[in-house]
């Protein structure tokens, strides 16, 4: 690969993950997040495992960062909708910098009426609770903004969000 | 499994406990600066009650989630025993950690149940155990084969030993009574969370 070519997304969120030491990543799958969910899988570096519930992932993510082990939570939109609980009692009073990707489903030709809606609640949560979030429309700027929020998040004992826009990733492409 | 060859088949046969009299006997049994995740409202209030230890973690809301938290402490310090203490009603209703626990065969994880039958601190309305659905088996569904009722007090302390003693997971079945517990843990997350953190060694 040209050494001055970015790679893809997946790639460089992998690359930026083991830079600070994020081992554990937790996921409830999403067909967009497959390519980084198969590179975590693929690589030794990580311990990578599905949950039955996304506030399930955020208790583990939570426990193993308070056992001195770094992690994430992959999930979808409609997966972040169940975690306003898990975040407010847990993530933050506790001060526990559990990281969360989400792969934003419900805008740029969202098919499932559902997902529209529930993606709404996404960022007033985040909002409401204070919680730092950022989404990530350019493959330029994926770099600059995990490893930055990352180290910001440890040393400010904080929950972060990083939001997958489908400009990013493409998103998924209504299939009929 | 040989193991369970002396304890009750199901949750009726289990004699009826108390929480804070079986809690502090598992406390007396930690040697080696065991882990304890106390799952929300009485399960850890008789949890702090039995004595305050640093490499306890008592939950403030997020009901459900000590197994899945004892599970990430378990994944990051694979030398040290975890214990989760759980209520009925709390892991009803997260119930698929099981599943999650036994898929890893995590062999440092010891879940110990304590079933009332009742959502104790809302005002005692019935959990589904009290109308036949048995945590015990629910386990072994998910493939925690390792689970057990305990029969009474005596064989509680030998499945902790056991549990304490060889891998796991494992996950301990208590039937126990609707005493109020004996303390209220102080609900100061930010002070629990460090010295949590110092008693693991995580923080010097």
């Amino acid at each position: 690969m040209d050494a001055e070519a970015p790679g893809a997304w997946h790639e460089i969120v992998c690359d930026v993950l083991k830079r600070h030491q994020v081992k554990l990543v937790t996921y409830v799958p999403d067909n967009v997040l497959r390519p980084l969910i198969e590179a975590v899988h693929a690589d030794p570096f990580f311990t990578a495992f599905s949950c039955a519930r996304e506030e399930e992932a955020v208790g583990i993510v939570s426990g193993a960062s308070m056992g001195g082990m770094r992690g994430i939570v992959l999930m979808q939109t409609s997966g972040f909708a169940t975690l306003p609980n898990a975040i407010a009692s847990l993530a933050v009073p506790f001060q526990i910098p559990v990281l969360m990707m989400v792969s934003e489903r419900g805008t740029l030709g969202e098919f499932n009426i559902g997902q529209s809606l529930v993606a709404r609640t996404m960022r007033p949560v985040l909002q409401a609770l204070a919680v730092e979030h950022h989404t990530m429309t350019r493959l330029d700027e994926v770099e600059f903004i995990i490893d930055r929020s990352i180290t910001q998040a440890i040393a400010t004992q904080a929950p972060c969000v990083f939001i997958l826009s489908p400009l990013l990733t493409g998103g998924k492409v209504f299939a009929k | 499994m040989s193991f369970a060859a002396n304890h009750p088949a199901s949750r009726d046969q289990a004699k009826m406990m108390n929480r804070f009299d079986i809690t502090k006997r598992l406390v007396a049994r930690l040697k080696h600066d065991e882990a304890v995740i106390g799952g929300i409202g009485y399960t850890n209030f008789d949890l702090w009650a039995a004595g305050r230890r640093p490499q306890n973690f008592y939950m403030l809301g997020s009901m459900g989630l000590a197994v899945p938290i004892a599970l990430g402490v378990a994944l990051a310090q694979p030398q040290r025993k975890v214990i989760a203490l759980e209520g009925d009603g709390s892991i009803l209703m997260q119930v698929g950690s099981l599943a999650t626990v036994a898929a890893r065969r995590q062999k440092n994880l010891a879940i110990v149940i304590m079933d009332n039958g009742t959502y104790q601190i809302t005002g005692g309305q019935l959990t589904s155990t009290e109308l036949g659905a048995d945590i015990v088996a629910m386990a072994r569904g998910a493939g925690i084969a390792q689970s057990a009722w305990a029969a009474d007090e005596s064989a509680f302390e030998e499945l902790i030993e056991l549990s304490l003693r060889e891998h796991g997971p494992w996950l301990i079945g208590c039937r126990i009574d609707k005493e109020k517990p004996a303390d209220t843990t102080e609900r100061d997350p930010p002070r629990i969370r460090d010295q949590f953190m110092r008693g693991l060694g995580v923080k010097k």
